[in-house]
């Protein structure tokens, strides 16, 4: 299992992007995702299930996911989720 | 002609190639609307040291999930010489994108290395063998000295100039008119030529002096260039404008494919089109022109 290094970002507040952000919770707390979305309400539920698709691909918990989103499609979402995974633990980096 | 593995003719149109920043999710999801012959994600230059890995997935996952149209799907990957190639094509190469654009390429080996790389990789994921297409870019004097054995390499379908890097490695000083490239690119252009090979000529700078680009590119049609790479959706038209052929231009390069054509049916040895003898070379230029017609009016 991978373990935590540091609090990390991937994507961009810019239109067509998602940031997210990946801080370590507390033990035995699971994954706990804040989203922030203009399109919330209607799409919100689908955003968090494609970030905890890659969650689970990674096999991570124990943190907590603020992602802002700024109208991104599945493979951007996708794709700042796994970035960040990667920076918070220390994976192929770079 | 005998046919070498990895040495496949590729005759597809690339009049623009549009680099669009790796890091850009608004740019690449719109990639297909701007109408270029050939979409280049680049994960070189316009991207900070601090964001390879981000590009490098976002790049991954866009040419897994979205469709691209007509537009033909290549990849600027990190050089030979940094520790961003081998994640590079890792991700990207399980993606079959059509090509590889591969930076400051100087020589026979560098091209060496990326076939082996990339036969490895299409290999361990159960890709067909060879489709990937290597696409170097001479940004170096070294590069030009050894142009000939680059192009000679495998899988090569194009090659460009970094026109900006090139100027500077030389010590020249860049011009309007690019005087400075005119040897270098010559040599390229005739190297490509020796291969069946497309050889691309470098950006244009200035994307507000539309008129500048039109002239540079009619400039790069005249000395043998298939095509130019662009930096902004708006100088597209522009360019494909260029590349589109006169009336006259078509009338005559119909008549030079079709008296062609009658010839073989008859078993003709030479023909004449308005009195002057043509030969193979006078036939694929007249089916260049005929292709880039036809595209034009798309």
């Amino acid at each position: 299992m991978v373990k935590f290094v540091r609090t990390a970002q991937a994507g961009s507040l810019e239109s067509c992007d998602i940031l997210v952000t990946i801080t370590k919770g507390k033990e035995q707390s699971g994954v706990k995702i804040n989203l922030e979305s203009s399109a919330k309400k209607q799409f919100g539920d689908r955003i968090i299930a494609e970030i905890m698709e890659v969650v689970k691909k990674f096999g991570v918990t124990d943190i907590v996911i603020s992602a802002v989103d700024k109208g991104a499609l599945t493979y951007c979402i996708q794709a700042r989720t796994e970035a960040a995974i990667k920076r918070a633990f220390g994976v192929d980096e770079k | 002609m005998k046919k070498e593995p990895f040495k496949e003719k590729d005759d597809r149109l690339r009049r623009t190639r549009l680099y669009i920043p790796g890091n850009h999710p608004a740019m690449i999801q719109n990639a297909e609307i701007y109408g270029a012959d050939s979409l280049i994600f680049d994960l070189e230059d316009s991207i900070p040291l601090t964001e390879k890995d981000t590009a490098r997935i976002l790049v991954r996952n866009a040419i897994q999930a979205l469709n691209f149209g007509r537009s033909e799907v290549t990849v600027r990957i990190n050089g030979i010489n940094t520790p961003f190639l081998e994640k590079d094509l890792e991700a990207i190469v399980p993606t079959k994108p059509d090509g590889l654009l591969l930076p400051k390429a100087e020589t026979e080996e560098d091209i060496l290395f990326l076939h082996e790389r990339i036969t490895e990789l299409e290999k361990k994921h159960g890709l067909p063998v060879g489709k990937i297409r290597i696409m170097p870019i001479i940004e170096t004097a070294l590069g030009v000295v050894n142009v000939e054995k680059i192009v000679a390499a495998p899988r090569i379908a194009a090659v460009g100039i970094g026109g900006e890097d090139l100027t500077a490695d030389i010590g020249a000083i860049r011009t309007p008119d690019g005087r400075e490239l005119e040897y270098i690119s010559s040599k390229i252009i005739v190297a490509c030529a020796a291969y069946h090979i497309q050889a691309i000529d470098t950006v244009f700078a200035d994307i507000n002096d539309q008129e500048g680009l039109f002239q540079a590119t009619k400039r790069a049609i005249s000395r043998g260039f298939q095509g130019k790479s662009v930096i902004h959706p708006s100088q597209i038209e522009v360019v494909h404008r260029a590349f589109m052929p006169s009336e006259e231009e078509i009338e005559k390069a119909k008549r030079i494919v079709k008296a062609y054509r009658e010839s073989l049916k008859k078993g003709l040895g030479a023909v004449s089109v308005d009195g002057r003898m043509i030969d193979l070379p006078i036939v694929m230029r007249a089916e260049r022109i005929l292709k880039r017609a036809k595209a034009g009016k798309k």
